[in-house]
């Protein structure tokens, strides 16, 4: 049995003549951190409505476990979790009683809900302010009562909107680390949407990069560099100076190239502030370094240029416009 | 044959096993489980944060010093009004509610002008309250239908109104009791029971027109203002215009007009007032709350010939409101199917 848990087949969604949402084509399996990433703006928060049924797509259709979500949207949100961006919570009422009202509206018994509130606000770092009104609450304090508030019905699948936004470092780290901690132990499948990159790097097993209502790429951070760049050269940045005998002061270029000739597939090799750039069609930074050691001279520094997420970001930024 | 009677009792087993799934569910009542339908959840959110809200308690206040006012003038009016009664006119409990000494008026005519206010007030901020503070997508992405959360909030503002407009009235009849000694029949006690019930009706009005402008406008400010703005005009500039419209079509003199003409004249009056949900209140109370009152149009010189002066039966009385009170209904019901249409299309964002 295939283990997809949200399918999503050429979902579009149009506003007049703005298309939010373009053709989308998304799978994401049991147990997975999918990190849905882009600029504010692209569509994620559309894209989130229609799985949970809240939104209408134009054209295309949303399966969650199987189910229609825009035919059954009420068992789909039996089954998902959901912290819209900025959650809200009744600043009269105390963060219990805010999760007790959740619970009750999934016909969870008073009794277990009770047990149930108390352990949750225990596990997200609340049960000190179980009894203090959410209007006091701060930013940190109601995002993680956002969390408790999602876990309380027992989801399957849990979808966070911007769930980071406006908290400090400190506060992100933990919150990842909380919804991480959840996921491997319940193995709960989480959507994470975000705009920040680095956030998605840390937690997402998938990155899929959503830009314009559009899907440019999905798969882990290695697939996706592999995608973006396989047309790309290598480049390994190293820094050599001559030994100390020696009186020259600095490694030329051309005693440079002269060293590294018997390896084959170097490109080309610049220098910028003392550090040598050398491109290639295949991975030689091994090489480079052998024969470097092997001439004599000292080599105080080798860096293979690797593409993180962020330029990959960038590069699907400018490639989106 | 056998094929067909295997697939029946498949579907049969099929039947037994959603039935069976559907126990567990909570039913709309709630279960022995202490399981209650989210429908009533939500009545119940709604009713206690009416109850804790300041604005109701202003509300309450404003209405309870109005009806104790009331009390007051009908109470030092009684005496005149017992006096120059007539033997026909026996309804001395129900003047309770209607008479006054002129300092005040009574407390009918207060209720007319307050209900309106305390409908707007209990739903200018149904929804776009809950969206400001983002809580009616969190609300929402819940195993819930869209519905529940409208009628809620609807349900949840009238039993509140309810309970307050039964408890008023019943405290006035006590008061009433004390004082005056006299306790009321069962046809008095059944008019004031219409009467608090049109009363919920009225006020059911102006409470869907403002839960419409909640949903309308994303200002609480603006739907709140939208609403008196609409009860300004209804209560003072709608009957200037009607009797700018009235004027201009009268004979300038009155005397050489024809009496169809009059009548017409009349009828037309009528007809335009009628379209006013207040005006539609205070005819059906004077009604109810006054059994000798035998129309609400003109009456000819020969409808009334043979009539024997007397109060009407409260059937007669209620069968003369009978087309305000349908009319006041359907306006409510307007104004509900309003802002249920535009709830349900509304495109639920997180803030």
């Amino acid at each position: 049995m295939d283990n997809t848990v949200i399918e999503l087949v050429n979902l579009t969604k149009k506003y007049g003549s703005f298309t939010a949402v373009d053709g989308l084509n998304l799978k994401i399996s049991k147990g997975e951190i999918f990190g849905l990433l882009g600029p504010n703006g692209a569509g994620k928060s559309t894209t989130i409505l229609t799985i949970l049924g809240l939104t209408e797509p134009t054209s295309g259709s949303v399966q969650v476990c199987g189910i229609n979500s825009t035919s059954y949207p009420v068992e789909v949100k039996r089954k998902i979790g959901y912290l819209p961006e900025d959650v809200g919570f009744y600043d009269n009422r105390t963060g219990l009683e805010n999760l007790m009202f959740t619970a009750h509206l999934n016909g969870i018994p008073d009794i277990e809900a009770t047990v149930l509130a108390e352990q949750l606000l225990e596990k997200v770092g609340l049960s000190d302010s179980l009894k203090k009104k959410t209007g006091n609450y701060s930013r940190g304090m109601r995002q993680r009562l956002g969390l408790a508030d999602v876990l309380i019905k027992n989801p399957e699948i849990i979808v966070l909107d911007e769930p980071t936004s406006g908290i400090d470092p400190n506060g992100v780290r933990e919150f990842l680390d909380l919804i991480v901690g959840l996921s491997r132990e319940k193995g709960l499948t989480v959507l994470f949407s975000s705009h920040n990159l680095h956030q998605v790097q840390q937690v997402c097993d998938r990155v899929g990069i959503f830009i314009n209502g559009k899907l440019l790429g999905v798969g882990n951070i290695q697939s996706l560099s592999q995608q973006l760049f396989n047309n790309q050269l290598f480049v390994v940045e190293v820094s050599v100076s001559q030994p100390p005998k020696i009186n020259v002061a600095k490694v030329s270029v051309a005693q440079l190239q002269k060293i590294l000739l018997p390896i084959h597939g170097i490109r080309k090799i610049s220098i910028e502030n003392d550090v040598f750039r050398i491109e290639s069609d295949t991975d030689i930074s091994a090489e480079i370094a052998k024969i470097l050691i092997n001439s004599g001279l000292i080599l105080s520094y080798l860096h293979k240029k690797e593409y993180g997420l962020d330029d990959i970001y960038y590069q699907y930024f400018e490639g989106g416009k | 044959m056998t094929i067909f009677i295997t697939n029946i009792l498949k579907e049969v087993n099929k039947m037994k096993r959603i039935a069976h799934t559907n126990s567990t569910l909570p039913r709309w009542f709630g279960n022995p489980y202490g399981v209650r339908h989210p429908f009533w959840v939500i009545v119940q959110k709604e009713i206690s944060d009416h109850l804790r809200s300041w604005r109701f308690i202003i509300m309450l206040t404003l209405i309870i010093l109005t009806g104790i006012g009331s009390i007051y003038t009908a109470l030092t009016g009684m005496g005149n009004a017992i006096k120059s009664a007539n033997g026909a006119d026996t309804f001395f409990f129900l003047k309770l509610f209607t008479i006054s000494d002129g300092t005040m008026p009574s407390f009918f005519v207060f209720m007319g002008f307050l209900g309106p206010l305390l409908g707007i007030s209990l739903g200018f901020d149904a929804i776009n309250s809950e969206q400001n503070r983002g809580t009616l997508s969190r609300m929402l992405a819940q195993p819930i239908h869209r519905d529940y959360v409208i009628n809620a909030k609807f349900t949840g503002a009238i039993l509140v109104i309810s309970a307050m407009f039964f408890a008023l009235a019943f405290l006035v009849m006590g008061i009433g009791l004390i004082t005056l000694g006299i306790p009321p029949n069962a046809e008095e006690f059944w008019r004031i029971i219409f009467f608090i019930i049109l009363n919920i009706f009225y006020v059911a009005f102006w409470l869907n027109l403002s839960i419409f402008f909640s949903i309308r406008f994303r200002q609480p400010a603006t739907a709140a203002l939208a609403g008196i703005a609409i009860w300004l005009f209804l209560t003072i500039f709608y009957p200037l215009i009607v009797n700018l419209i009235i004027r201009g079509l009268s004979p300038s003199n009155i005397e050489f007009a024809s009496q169809q003409r009059l009548i017409a004249l009349n009828q037309l009056h009528t007809v335009l007032m009628r379209l006013l949900p207040n005006q539609l209140f205070s005819d059906a109370t004077t009604t109810l709350l006054m059994p000798n009152i035998r129309s609400l149009g003109p009456l000819t010189q020969e409808q009334l010939y043979g009539a024997i002066p007397g109060p009407l039966p409260l059937s007669q009385s209620l069968l003369l409101v009978w087309t305000q009170l349908t009319g006041l209904v359907a306006a409510t019901i307007t104004c509900f199917v309003l802002s249920y249409v535009s709830f349900m299309k509304k495109e639920i964002r997180s803030r």
